[in-house]
């Protein structure tokens, strides 16, 4: 990037210079951003008390709360959000599916009938297990979709696998239903989260699910250049060499590690898949490299924005933030319908 | 087929069924009857189905509490379920006819959910109102719903997909408020309201059937008496106008008709996915495509997988109860995919 700044032919170098200005000022978007959702809540606490927690932390009351309520349930917001948006961009980039969401394609909603059916069947269990429960979950409703939509005519198109993931949601939240109606613990201890929400997260909670999405993060931001050479179609990521079935594998483990990670903390919040990678690629040229940290920026400053608006909308009560994301989110995905997909 | 069907002609109605049609229609019709038996009979109390025909001929059986039974508890449930199965068979029928599209269901673009979110609304916010405002409120709401996929995915003869994609957006803007509605309700209310949206007769009584009743006596024989000219739409708008139809009036008046169908159903027994799907494909199966007589079949139909429904939620896993729509999403969603798969094969060969 220095180098971009001390030779400046044009071209090809503003390619490099803008991109990475671009992530710069995402990042600090997305600290102000954090900042003020740590400074929100119904205590009052002002900025430097804020700032004195973390360099001498005395214990006090507002200390207490910045430490162990604001700032885990903000983090969460930003690792969420940010692998949200790069499960959808990894999906919409290997499947050249404009469509492609974890909540649409019936991922979260599988997660969500792994955790509800564990809690069920083994009572309150520990988060280690809910959380490979969500796994789990989502690995089985991943394979089963593209199984599904690829069964019809054309292959895995959008339309078969979009098609195909609301048919299976439909099928899987009947489950879900049925789980909860038959159990009224369950649904007592779930149904927040089950609309997806940020509220009432602790710092374990973070650490226990950040394992799996590192590595699932880690391997997406790798993955970068295959898929750009994916977006161009299976058939040219073959003639350029590309061994397309392990990308294709190691992609889909990504996905699951990042939304199945996601769905384990703060339930299903759909749509930020959906929309963070189109947002991205109205600035971007289609290079993964660069499309996958804008997402990871992007959706952590979509959900963390949306977790404030959730806050403060209705103080004081407060909306599970998977509402307000479908707000957002679904009217862009009705305009997506109308004007991506052809016949 | 073309040939030797059963005309039926009058003043102001003419009816030409296929000559299938009557003995479906009473086959379909005894199995119904035993159906209701079978549900009316099982459960925590059994009973013989001598003493419920007894029972409903008001003869005495000579236990008391038959009559309690049956008539306060379990046959109200079993009608209710019977008349929401009609009303979803039809407007499913009425839908796949209008749309050409064969996986068009209420359900699936969207209405049910339009309606329920109407009623979930009513209900959370205005719990003491009447129960008969609830079937208008949701035919409102699947009303508003069917509009606004009408606008945003009918440009001159839309694409069957394109309808189901923005079906599913919608339904996502309508589940996030019904879900936000869902969050805030006390618990019992909560649990009440996800009993009634995962499409459930648990608990219904006469006063639900009788809520209900005027929404079929108005729509059913319009529909029944207007299918003629769902044949001719469903041939395009152009050979429509051709063969005499008032296209945009028949059109608008299928809608209304297929909407407050659905919308009251919903309202009656909240969103009891895929029988809409389901019936008017069986139905083809059983009396081929002529709407005339399509419909009353799919109506039939409609209530017989209802009450089966109900019926397997409330045995299978006896004594807890499963909803029906959860029986009928577990068959029907798997059926869907079967339909979605053979009809992309189909459409390009």
């Amino acid at each position: 990037m220095t180098k971009a700044i001390a030779s400046p032919p044009r071209g090809s170098n503003q390619l490099q210079l803008s991109p990475s200005l671009g992530l710069i000022v995402g990042v600090v978007i997305l600290l102000i951003c954090l900042v003020y959702s740590v400074s929100l809540g119904a205590a009052e606490i002002p900025l430097p008390q804020i700032l004195t927690s973390f360099t001498a932390f005395d214990g006090s009351y507002n200390h207490l709360i910045v430490q162990t309520v604001r700032l885990p349930r903000s983090l969460m917001a930003i690792l969420v959000g940010s692998s949200l948006a790069m499960s959808g961009a990894l999906m919409q980039g290997l499947t050249r599916n404009p469509l492609a969401d974890p909540g649409i394609l019936g991922i979260e909603s599988g997660a969500a009938l792994a955790v509800v059916a564990t809690i069920f069947l083994f009572g309150s269990s520990s988060l280690s297990v809910l959380t490979v429960a969500a796994l789990l979950g989502a690995a089985g409703t991943a394979i089963l979709v593209y199984f599904l939509g690829s069964l019809g005519r054309g292959g895995a198109t959008p339309l078969n696998l979009t098609v195909a993931g609301a048919a299976l949601t439909a099928l899987i939240s009947s489950f879900t239903t049925a789980i909860l109606l038959v159990s009224q613990q369950t649904l007592e201890e779930i149904r927040f989260w089950l609309a997806g929400s940020l509220a009432g997260r602790d710092t374990d909670i973070l650490l226990q699910v950040l394992p799996f999405i590192g590595v699932g993060a880690i391997a997406a931001l790798a993955l970068g250049k295959q898929i750009t050479t994916m977006s161009l179609g299976e058939d040219v990521a073959k003639g350029l060499g590309q061994q397309t079935a392990w990308v294709k594998i190691i992609t889909a483990i990504a996905v699951v590690l990042l939304a199945g990670g996601s769905v384990a903390v703060a339930g299903p919040i759909g749509f930020i898949g959906l929309v963070v990678p189109h947002m991205v690629r109205f600035y971007l040229p289609t290079d993964y490299r660069w499309i996958l940290p804008y997402c990871a920026v992007g959706g952590a400053i979509l959900l963390l924005v949306a977790d404030i608006a959730a806050r403060v909308l209705l103080k004081p009560q407060e909306l599970p933030v998977g509402i307000m994301t479908a707000l957002v989110g679904a009217p862009f995905f009705v305009y997506l319908a109308k004007s991506k997909v052809k016949k | 087929m073309k040939l030797d069907g059963l005309v039926v002609r009058s003043q102001s109605i003419s009816f030409q069924i296929d000559r299938r049609v009557p003995p479906v229609l009473l086959g379909l019709g005894a199995v119904i009857l035993v159906a209701i038996v079978l549900n009316v009979g099982r459960g925590e109390y059994p009973i013989a189905p001598f003493d419920i025909v007894k029972t409903l001929l008001n003869l005495d059986t000579g236990n008391p509490d038959h009559a309690f039974v049956i008539n306060t508890l379990r046959l109200p449930r079993t009608i209710v379920a019977f008349m929401v199965g009609i009303a979803f068979g039809i407007s499913g029928g009425i839908f796949q006819g209008l749309t050409s599209n064969p996986l068009a269901d209420p359900g699936i673009i969207g209405i049910n959910e339009g309606a329920s979110l109407a009623a979930v609304a009513v209900i959370v916010l205005f719990p003491s109102v009447p129960i008969y405002i609830l079937p208008l409120s949701a035919f409102v709401g699947a009303f508003l719903m069917a509009v606004l996929i009408y606008s945003l995915a009918w440009n001159k003869g839309s694409s069957p997909i394109l309808l189901i994609l923005i079906g599913v957006g919608l339904s996502a803007i309508a589940g996030a408020f019904t879900s936000f509605l869902l969050t805030f309700g006390q618990i019992e209310d909560v649990s009440n309201a996800l009993v009634w949206l995962a499409g459930s007769v648990y608990g219904r009584t006469w006063e639900q059937v009788f809520s209900f009743l005027p929404w079929l006596i108005i729509f059913v024989p319009l529909a029944l008496t207007n299918s003629r000219h769902l044949n001719a739409l469903n041939l395009g708008d152009d050979i429509a106008r051709g063969l005499g139809s008032r296209v945009e009036w028949q059109r608008g008046l299928q809608v209304l008709v297929g909407v407050a169908l659905a919308g009251a159903a919903v309202a009656t027994a909240g969103t009891i996915g895929f029988v809409g799907l389901i019936a008017p494909h069986l139905g083809r199966q059983l009396v081929g495509t002529n709407h005339q007589g399509l419909i009353p079949t799919a109506a039939l139909l409609g209530g017989g997988i209802v009450v089966l429904a109900d019926l397997l939620g409330r045995t299978l896993f006896a004594p807890i109860e499963l909803p029906c729509g959860v029986v009928t999403a577990a068959v029907g969603a798997p059926y869907f995919l079967y339909l979605l798969i053979r009809n992309r094969q189909k459409s390009s060969l």
